[in-house]
């Protein structure tokens, strides 16, 4: 269970950060100059906070208690192949298709 | 109406944003149902749920915080590891900043509200493809890709809130979250530095994962930038000599 104090207090003060997040340079950093060794590695956020977001998630799922599920693996590698050659919704399309797709196969044989 | 150039007006170019951008909504809707579900499973009562959509607007962080907050993790580490997770939206904002820093402060703002990654991703394609779009058509253009976004955030948001105890739990719509990551990870795979960056992102964070509070998820976002850097830094030097 999550506590409502803990909720709200999480909920407010993320979204007053990230909303600075947002407004940054947008807001009031747009004339200042930032240094470059800052902007070089800002590059780099998305790519490698998303892939240790989804490693776990697929490797040890909260949803199995924390067993490895090779369907999930398969089904994620999916995704990133579909994501890679065809698009971003290719990649959902293939990636949520092959996981059901397999886990209907798992309860047929 | 014609589609060509950027309009020759903001009504236009706002439309035209618009229209660049439903293509993601057929990500938007899952990714926000999606996350009514996990919020209402995790315990959260509609208004929370529909609180925290609206005052962060920013699945990934959401996500980041209710699993953690769910996994009894102390407030400030879920609030820091959720911020982390939207620290790239500083790179948006900088990246706007030549297209859109002449706005008026109360617009900049509203802006700096919407700000989220696939119409950030269209409108900052468009300004570099066509130069020749006028301030006011740029601010038009903008406004047009989030404002369709968003109501389809707050909307379907409601919708997976409302009807998350419908769904069943054998349905495992869990594995969408991962998948909606991997999505968005693919695209951005744009050069050797930016897969260096992603491998070790992927190492480090199954070595770190015994580490309490997602630290390792830091550990590991932390090493790959830096990782990422350096790899460009080294190409660059190569490339040099």
């Amino acid at each position: 269970m999550i506590e409502t104090g803990d909720f709200w207090l999480l909920t407010v003060l993320l979204g007053a950060g990230t909303f600075l997040i947002r407004f940054s340079f947008l807001g009031f950093l747009g004339r200042s100059e930032l240094p470059e060794w800052l902007l070089l590695h800002l590059r780099y956020v998305g790519i490698s906070v998303f892939p240790a977001l989804v490693t776990p998630m697929l490797l040890w799922p909260a949803a199995t208690g924390g067993q490895t599920d090779w369907i999930r693996v398969a089904a994620g590698a999916i995704a990133f192949a579909a994501g890679m050659r065809i698009s971003v919704i290719g990649a959902i399309l293939a990636g949520m298709g092959a996981f059901y797709g397999l886990r209907a196969l798992e309860t047929l044989f | 109406m014609t589609q060509s150039a950027a309009g020759g007006q903001p009504g236009r170019a706002f439309w035209r944003g618009y229209r660049d951008c439903a293509p993601f909504i057929l990500i938007v809707v899952p990714f926000s149902m999606l996350f009514g579900v996990v919020a209402r499973d995790a315990g959260l009562d509609v208004l929370q749920t529909m609180s925290m959509a609206v005052l962060v607007i920013a699945g990934a962080s959401q996500f980041t915080a209710v699993a953690l907050l769910q996994d009894q993790a102390p407030v400030f580490a879920a609030l820091a590891a959720a911020l982390v997770v939207n620290l790239r939206m500083a790179m948006y904002s900088a990246a706007l900043v030549p297209h859109l820093g002449h706005a008026p402060l109360g617009m900049r703002a509203l802006m700096a509200y919407l700000m989220v990654d696939q119409a950030f991703a269209v409108a900052a394609r468009t300004y570099e493809d066509e130069p020749g779009m006028s301030r006011a058509e740029k601010v038009a253009y903008y406004m047009g890709c989030m404002m369709l976004i968003c109501p389809f955030w707050y909307g379907f948001t409601l919708v997976g809130a409302l009807a998350g105890n419908l769904v069943p739990a054998s349905l495992e719509l869990d594995f969408a979250a991962p998948v909606c990551f991997i999505a968005l990870s693919a695209p951005l795979l744009r050069s050797a530095a930016h897969v260096a960056a992603a491998c070790v992102s992927v190492a480090a964070a199954i070595l770190f994962h015994g580490l309490p509070w997602s630290l390792g998820l830091f550990a590991a976002a932390l090493a790959a930038m830096v990782a990422g850097v350096q790899t460009e830094l080294w190409l660059k030097r190569r490339a040099a000599a």
